[in-house]
């Protein structure tokens, strides 16, 4: 049985924004094709924070960058699925269609502040930009707006900053201008690519609770991207851990962290030295995950499972929901039970 | 403070500063400006036990990685002693600096870039033991290379790979053998594991604490990760812009932090249990850069506790009986 990862019962009355199908993108490369997203479904509800967490490599990038359709091609390409927004397919739209929809509707935040701003334009020119391209504005009311969205996402003094250039910001600044950017359209749908990944911790802290606020205030949906297990703890309502291209879990975030029903969650979970000392030795997941041109028959995971059963090894991928919400890719009955 | 000859110490710093000149421009220098300096790190002391981990965390440009150069002479301090094994090494010879690295050693943070990509794990292994002179006869050297892989964790047949072929987790085993080669008795390792996946990172960390147990080695162990510092030192100084704001035990420290900066630092973690909401305040403010002219205490302009001195003078490191230090006026 194949399903998505749909409605659990709390937020069934609130309407789905974002439904992406059976995603896949492969890259060429030349030891063959690399399905880097494989068969990934999500579903998106209006207003919610969804988490998707998964190790380097594991295709949370490449989900993120699919939905936007800025997969580089060549050598990238979608090879199948749908993704529905208001029903819409955003497959099927023309380049021009989906540029017009990028930004308005959906935009994203990456992950390295200090690159994805131009260095020879200033700030504020910079946020005023895709407001100008989007909308019939004059440069003055687009001025005011770019002002009052670097105010919102907490630049102190805008006026004196809006000349300022890239150079002239510290890393948390550039974050936030990149937020203001992204927010500017007022765009349904926030993916964010690993935001806060280049930046301290107290800065991660300033970032994380402006998005929270900014998601709460305009009632933004949000996908953020991360590999940091607390960060995703800390502000998703549901998550979905990734794998070797595949979703292995989804689930609402508390009953995922209390109770995974996939291995490698589990295992990635234990192998955080969260408030521990070396007195309990961590465990480690023994191997490293694979190479995606080539990846393990069966579930991907098995070469690497402490649970592995022989029937592991030629499984076919497909998630099922244990609990009122709560699918795991794992078919061992034996560990979904314990 | 204790004679230097208190053997328990393998390392003990005084007063350790180093600052960088800024390039100046031909024009501003004829004009006679005065050359902008960059004090990186400022007046540090600490020590360090044999068979002990020091975890050194901070924030980006706080100092941890000069500060750990400056140990290795890497970089060369400003001003300080450094002594280790009670022989104060910033008086030592080139000669005596080089015997001096076949008892202390480095690992880099970027296992990418640490590695010579056109030297084959063996010859970089056997380098350092040629340099110094380890091993008798090629047969001993080979055996030795085998037994560095094996203590690692790698398998020997691999030896003559060159390091395309390992992934990030398989390079950083490469570089700890190679600090290991040469018999080291201390080791800096800086940021170790911050390039690596958290499966992999928990692989190296209980590397690192099983060959410390196996052969005594004594570690500085530099990263910005609280949870990965906790996990492994025994104790752990706390750095903000050049300084050691606080220094103490590792539970004592999670515990009961003392210095605002420590607490807000621990309190901006996010931890990886939804159920446990962490701080309900971000801290404000951004670093101040360590080129800026800070009067009094560095971290006052982030502070919700400061005081009316703290803007005017620099506090001194409190030691207290209980061995917790901490370099701030509310603790006087």
């Amino acid at each position: 049985m194949i399903c998505s990862a749909p409605a659990p019962k709390l937020i069934k009355q609130m309407s789905i924004i974002l439904d992406i199908q059976g995603l896949s993108t492969v890259f060429e490369s030349k030891n063959g094709p690399v399905k880097a997203v494989d068969d990934v479904s999500i579903t998106l509800f209006r207003g919610e924070q969804f988490g998707l967490v998964g190790e380097s490599g594991s295709g949370k990038s490449a989900t993120c960058r699919s939905i936007i359709q800025l997969i580089p091609s060549p050598p990238g390409k979608i090879v199948s699925g749908s993704i529905l927004f208001e029903g819409h397919d955003l497959l099927k739209m023309s380049r021009r269609e989906i540029r017009a929809f990028r930004g308005a509707e959906i935009s994203m935040i990456f992950q390295d502040p200090m690159t994805s701003l131009n260095p020879v334009m200033s700030i504020g020119y910079q946020v005023a930009e895709s407001l100008r391209e989007h909308k019939k504005i004059s440069r003055r009311n687009a001025r005011e707006e770019a002002l009052r969205l670097l105010r919102l996402v907490g630049v102190y003094d805008p006026e004196k900053r809006f000349s300022d250039y890239p150079h002239n910001f510290s890393g948390g600044m550039r974050q936030r201008v990149l937020i203001a950017m992204a927010l500017a359209l007022k765009p349904k749908i926030l993916l964010a690519d690993e935001p806060t990944t280049a930046l301290d911790v107290t800065i991660q802290d300033q970032i994380l609770k402006l998005i929270a606020s900014l998601q709460k205030e305009f009632d933004i949906s949000v996908i953020l991207v991360s590999h940091d297990l607390g960060v995703i703890a800390q502000t998703c309502h549901r998550i979905a851990v990734m794998y070797a291209g595949q979703i292995v879990e989804v689930g609402h975030t508390i009953p995922v962290f209390n109770k995974p029903l996939h291995p490698y969650t589990q295992a990635l979970m234990q192998s955080i030295p969260q408030g521990v000392r070396r007195t309990h030795t961590i465990s480690a997941i023994k191997g490293a995950p694979p190479y995606l041109a080539k990846p393990p028959e069966g579930c991907r995971f098995h070469p690497r499972c402490s649970y592995v059963q022989d029937a592991c090894r030629n499984s076919t991928y497909a998630l099922r929901e244990i609990e009122n919400g709560h699918f795991t890719a794992c078919i061992n009955e034996g560990f979904i039970q314990r | 403070m204790k004679s230097v000859g208190s053997s328990d110490r393998i390392l003990e710093v005084r007063g350790l500063s180093k600052s960088f000149g800024n390039k100046q421009h031909l024009l501003a220098y004829l004009r006679g400006k005065k050359r902008s300096v960059l004090n990186a790190v400022t007046d540090v002391s600490f020590w360090i036990r044999r068979g002990e981990t020091l975890g050194l965390v901070g924030e980006s440009g706080c100092g941890k990685s000069t500060l750990g150069k400056c140990l290795m002479r890497l970089h060369e301090p400003t001003a300080g002693r450094i002594f280790f094994q009670d022989q104060d090494i910033l008086a030592f010879s080139k000669n005596e600096q080089q015997q001096l690295y076949t008892q202390m050693q480095m690992i880099f943070q970027d296992p990418y870039s640490s590695l010579n990509p056109r030297m084959s794990v063996f010859r970089m292994l056997a380098e350092a033991m040629k340099v110094h002179a380890i091993c008798r006869s090629k047969k001993e050297m080979n055996n030795r290379v085998e037994e560095l892989m094996e203590k690692v964790g790698l398998a020997p047949r691999l030896k003559h790979q060159l390091p395309y072929a390992f992934s990030g987790g398989q390079r950083q085993r490469i570089s700890i053998a190679r600090a290991l080669s040469v018999n080291p008795d201390f080791i800096v390792a800086d940021e170790p594991t911050s390039a690596l996946d958290v499966s992999i990172q928990a692989q190296i960390l209980n590397l690192l604490i099983q060959l410390q147990d196996e052969m005594n080695l004594t570690y500085l162990f530099i990263s910005h990760d609280l949870s990965v510092v906790r996990y492994i030192s025994h104790r752990i100084a706390v750095m903000y812009l050049g300084q050691i704001v606080e220094l103490a035990d590792a539970d004592t420290l999670f515990s009961t932090p003392l210095h605002p900066y420590a607490k807000a630092l621990l309190a901006a973690v996010p931890l990886p249990d939804p159920q446990s909401k962490s701080s309900t305040e971000a801290i404000a403010g951004d670093l101040p850069h360590p080129g800026d002219n800070i009067t009094g205490c560095r971290f006052h302009s982030r502070c919700d506790a400061a005081l009316d001195i703290c803007a005017h003078a620099d506090p001194d490191m409190y030691l207290p009986a209980s061995g917790h230090a901490v370099r701030c006026f509310l603790y006087k």
